[in-house]
Parts: C-alpha cells; structure tokens; sequence
C-alpha cells in the first residue's frame, strides 16, 4: 500500500540525524523531501522498545524527539501476535474459552466472560442468578489483581521498586484466592457457558473476607508511599493531558476516560451479570493527568473491594451453572446412574454444543475499558468468528496525543499510565 | 433499541441518504443490525452521527467476519453506541472478494485507524480513504489475509534460527 504520508515507518527507520563525529555542525535530512533542516530543528528517531521493561510487553514506539522533547510516537505492533482469534475458529465454543483467556493476561476472567456471555446470548441461556454473583466476584478481584499489577509495574517504571513488591505481594493474595476456587492461579477457566466450572470451596469466603478486610490499609499505604512523592508527582502532575473530547473519538474508555472526567462505566451504564444489585461509585478525576489515572484506578480498588463484600453477603443459594444439559456438563456422580446423563457427556465432550446461525456482540467493563467479544454462529459446534475488542488496542491510539509535545521521561510515565497489555492488543 | 426503533432509524437512513443506501435490517437476539451498501458506508455512518435526531457518536468497535460460503464474503461491522442514550447498534455492510473496498470512516471516527488496519490486515478489505494503509498485527511482507475462513490453520513453519534462511520473505 501506498503510504501518503510521504516516508514510510521502514525510512523513518533509518533517519537518525545525529552527527557521531561531531566537528560538522549537525543538519538533518527531512526524509519525506530530502531537503536539509535547520540545524536547531534535529530530530532523532530512536525506538523505544519491543523489548523494554518499560514498555510492558513488546510494545515498539518509534518516537522522534528533538531534544527530550517527543514530537511523533509511531506504534508498531504485532510482536507477540498469536492468531488466538483463528485458533478459536478450529475450537469448540467450550475449548475456546481457554484460548480467549490467554488474549489480555492479566484479565483473563473478563475476556472469558465476555466470550461466554456472547454465546449465552446467541443460545438465549439463562445463567443462575448464583453464578452471576461468582461471576462478579471472581471479575472483581481479577480488577483488583490487575490494578495491583499495574500500579506495581507503572510504579517501577519511575523508579519505584518498593511499589513492585507491595504491589506483587498482595496481588499474590487474590491469586491465592482463584486457586482455591479453580485451582489455577492464571488462566483459571472458571467460567463456562451457561455458568461457572465449579461452587466455591468452603473456606473460600472467609479468606475472601480477610483479603477485604486486610486490602484497605495495604492502598493507604500504597498512597503514603506515592501520593506526596516528589519524583512520582514530577512526572505524573501535569503530564499526559488529553481532552475528553479528543479521548471520546479515539475511543478511549475505561480508567482513561474516567480519569478524564467521564463517568462512562458500563457496569453502571449498561448494568449485565447482575451489577445492577451492587451500590458502587464511579470514581473519576478532574484534569485528565496521569496522576489522575493513577487516583483513579486506586479508588476503583476500593470499589471494587466492596463489590466483591456485597456480592458475598447478597450471594444466593441454587445451582451454579445451568441446568440445560445440551450445554454444560451433567453433574459426575450422574455418569454411574443415569444413562442419559452419559450420552450428554459423551457428546459435549466429544462433539461440544451446536449454536443456532447467528452474530452477537457483547461488551463489558474490563480493568482497561470497553471489552466486547463479537462471536458469529453458523450452527456448528464452532464459532465462524471470535473477535476481541480490546481496550487495550483501542486505547493505544491515545498515546501519541498524551506523550507529543511533551519530555521522554514524562512519556514512559504516560506508557505505564495507559496501561496497555500487549497480549491483549495483538492476540 | 427494538424492532421499531430499528425500523424507523432505517427510514431516516433512507431518507437522509438515499433510497439503496439500507438493504436490510435484523433484529436478532436483542442486538439491532443495519445492513446498508458498502459504497454508502461513509454516508450513513455521517449521516448517523450528525444528523440523525438520535445521534451515535461513539464508534465502540469495529470487525470483520468472513461469511463463507454465502455471498458477498465479507463483512464490516461498525459497533455505533450513544452513550447519552444508552444504546447500541451495530451498522454492518458485505463485500466480494474480488473487490473488496468500502470508504474510510476514519474522518468521522477517529479511533477507526487501528481498526480498519486491522480489518484490512486479516481479510484484505481495503479501506478508501485510509490515511495509513498498511498491515498492523502481521509482519508487513505477509502474504495474504489469515482471517479469511479459506487461509488455513497451521501449515506455515514455525521461525527457527536454524531455518530462518532457508524460509522464504523472512530473511534478507
């Protein structure tokens, strides 16, 4: 394809002006015309990763700066691109579940949520209202986790080594916490179609509890740490501006959107998975900032700490997955008794569930914004289509407004503050 | 959004933009669909965001499929929610393989860059208009579009260090 934007990124590759000898004063070549630039206007193309800690994965920015001032951020993506969406089309819908998982890695329980949630809505299956709680409770601490990673890893990119352990630490709670109920730590396939694998073990609320007991004073002291940090205000007040407007057309939602003023949260807006049954606030900032995104996402823990309660003090009795033995698995102890109950396992196990012709699309609030699965049917026990919306690919397009015009160092700030998974955005 | 409200949005469409510009609509499983002509894409999509009296101003996602056997093979979806109102509707619009191009919305919603780079990456449907027309997630001297439900799983080797000159357009 013809680029019309004058050089490609391959020559805007090769466009290093520096002068290494140094005695000749230093002219740049403009690559798109070939003339020569005012020596005070040297630019210099520098790539900032794929492999950098602090670009969180495989991230490569092919960024222009004169001086330390960035002037263009270009986004090359693709590294750890796996075809998970291909690989879901040779799956049966309840193998694919594993698959879509491993997309944002950190949020694995929404992205099989928002899977199942797509084929529940073409197989028009009701999920019990138990299950939707253990659905909650389950996305909720994946938020939780997820949080505590970013501001784990956000931190250390400035410099923060003690935030990465606190942060790893008591992310390291919650994971304890889906290995009782799953017995994975990553990537758990809690989530069926139709329900969840399995109730929770007893045992599971009381740590639970403790965990919401013992998180609050863990955030307080992630803020004494941070909040009157002379090199953590430096870079983050002030920095990464972008205007709401100007977010709303590059599509930008979730911790970003909120931060900059937009209360948009789909949990709230468009309540699914019975959110409409909890009493929670939607935390939001005032100027946009990256020290915004950072309140931001810390006041989400909060919430979503008394989400995770009220869904465990609300949590109803009944089944945890549906009934409908077409598509989720009969109990086991039915296998000796009952033949039919054999003959439905054989044939999930072997053939899986066919879905009726059909395409649904279905979004939810994932820790980094709008999450919808696209899933389309042609009646086979197979998706023709399983595509991700993830925020994270979306919200990218949102860095180069953030880091132009402003210092490199300030960049790496606003990299961490986007929060991006690159699992995520090349799945 | 329901079967009504879905109708009369086609009208307006009809209206506003031209006679041929929807060709069906489907209301399936509560989500709206509106299916409209691929050259008239742009046209809609404007016409939705500005001038309908029920504006959607934010594109939430947009994707491909690939509907084969059925003709046309391709399809482009377009997401469109109003977050003032609370509701989604999903504008979708099928092309041939054999010329597969549908205008750029890119203008009218920003944050299409990286979509329509992808849906051009993974089913070759080239979008007119596109300032930066170019793969995003496959290496830039792929051939051809793996999407596609004819481009086979598996089948390509996997990048070694010991074959990686032996392979060909990886290296050198």
């Amino acid at each position: 394809m013809a680029d019309v934007k004058g050089a490609s990124y391959r020559e805007r590759e090769r466009s290093i002006t520096i002068d290494i000898a140094g005695d000749e004063p230093i002219i740049g070549t403009d690559v798109a015309t070939g003339a020569d630039l005012e020596p005070e206007h040297e630019l210099m193309t520098i790539n900032l990763g794929p492999h950098h800690p602090a670009t969180h994965g495989v991230l490569r920015l092919l960024t222009t700066i004169e001086g330390e001032t960035v002037t263009d951020i270009k986004p090359i993506i693709g590294y750890v691109h796996t075809g998970i969406e291909k690989s879901c089309e040779d799956q049966q819908y309840w193998k694919a579940i594993t698959f879509v998982e491993r997309m944002d890695y950190l949020s694995y329980y929404f992205n099989a949520a928002a899977f199942c949630m797509a084929v529940e809505t073409l197989l028009e299956e009701e999920v019990p209202t138990r299950a939707q709680y253990l659905r909650v409770i389950h996305m909720e601490l994946n938020r939780i986790a997820s949080h505590l990673f970013w501001i784990a890893t956000a931190a250390l990119d400035i410099g923060a080594v003690t935030m990465l352990w606190w942060g790893c630490r008591d992310r390291d709670m919650v994971l304890d916490l889906f290995e009782m109920s799953s017995g994975q730590r990553l990537h758990t396939r809690y989530f069926q179609v139709g329900g969840v694998f399995e109730d929770i073990p007893p045992g599971f609320e009381r740590k639970t509890r403790e965990f919401i007991e013992a998180m609050p004073a863990r955030l307080d002291q992630y803020a004494a740490l941070l909040d009157r940090n002379e090199i953590w205000l430096r870079r983050n007040k002030g920095t990464g501006i972008v205007a709401v407007e100007q977010l709303l057309e590059l599509g930008v939602t979730g911790p970003l959107l909120r931060a900059a003023g937009n209360p948009w949260d789909l949990r709230k807006a468009m309540p699914y998975s019975c959110y409409e049954d909890f009493d929670f606030r939607i935390p939001v900032g005032t100027v946009g900032d990256n020290y915004d995104r950072y309140r931001v996402r810390l006041a989400e823990v909060r919430e979503s700490l008394t989400i995770v309660e009220q869904a465990l003090d609300g949590l109803p009795e009944g089944p945890w997955i549906t009934s409908n033995r077409k598509v989720a698995l009969p109990p086991r102890h039915e296998l000796a008794t009952s033949m039919e109950a054999l003959i439905h396992h054989f044939k999930l196990v072997t053939e899986g569930f066919r879905v009726p012709p059909g395409e649904a699309y279905v979004p939810i609030e994932s820790p980094r914004g709008e999450l919808g699965c696209f899933v389309v049917a042609d009646g086979s026990a197979k998706p023709a289509r399983v595509h991700m919306r993830d925020p994270s690919f979306v919200n990218l397009q949102a860095l180069a407004p953030m880091g132009e015009g402003g210092l490199l160092a300030d960049f790496i700030a606003s990299i961490a503050m986007l929060d991006p998974i690159l699992g995520g955005i090349d799945r | 959004m329901d079967a009504t409200g879905l109708e009369l949005v086609a009208q307006r469409v009809r209206d506003g933009v031209g006679e041929n510009s929807v060709v069906s609509t489907s209301f399936f499983r509560r989500q709206a669909t509106l299916e409209v002509a691929p050259a008239s894409v742009r046209d809609v999509l404007e016409h939705m965001r500005d001038r309908d009296e029920e504006p959607w101003e934010f594109l939430s996602s947009l994707h491909g499929c690939d509907y084969l056997p059925d003709e046309p093979r391709l399809g482009i979806h377009y997401q469109l929610l109003s977050m003032e109102r609370l509701d989604r509707i999903n504008v979708k619009t099928r092309v041939g393989v054999e010329e597969p191009v549908v205008p750029s919305v890119m203008d009218l919603y920003p944050t299409a860059n990286h979509q329509e780079r992808e849906v051009y990456d993974m089913f070759g449907v080239v979008f007119e208009g596109h300032p930066d027309m170019r793969r995003i997630l496959m290496p830039e001297d792929y051939e051809g579009h793996p999407q596609r439900r004819d481009f086979p799983i598996g089948g390509e080797p996997v990048l070694f260090t010991y074959n990686e000159k032996k392979l060909p357009n990886w290296y050198g």
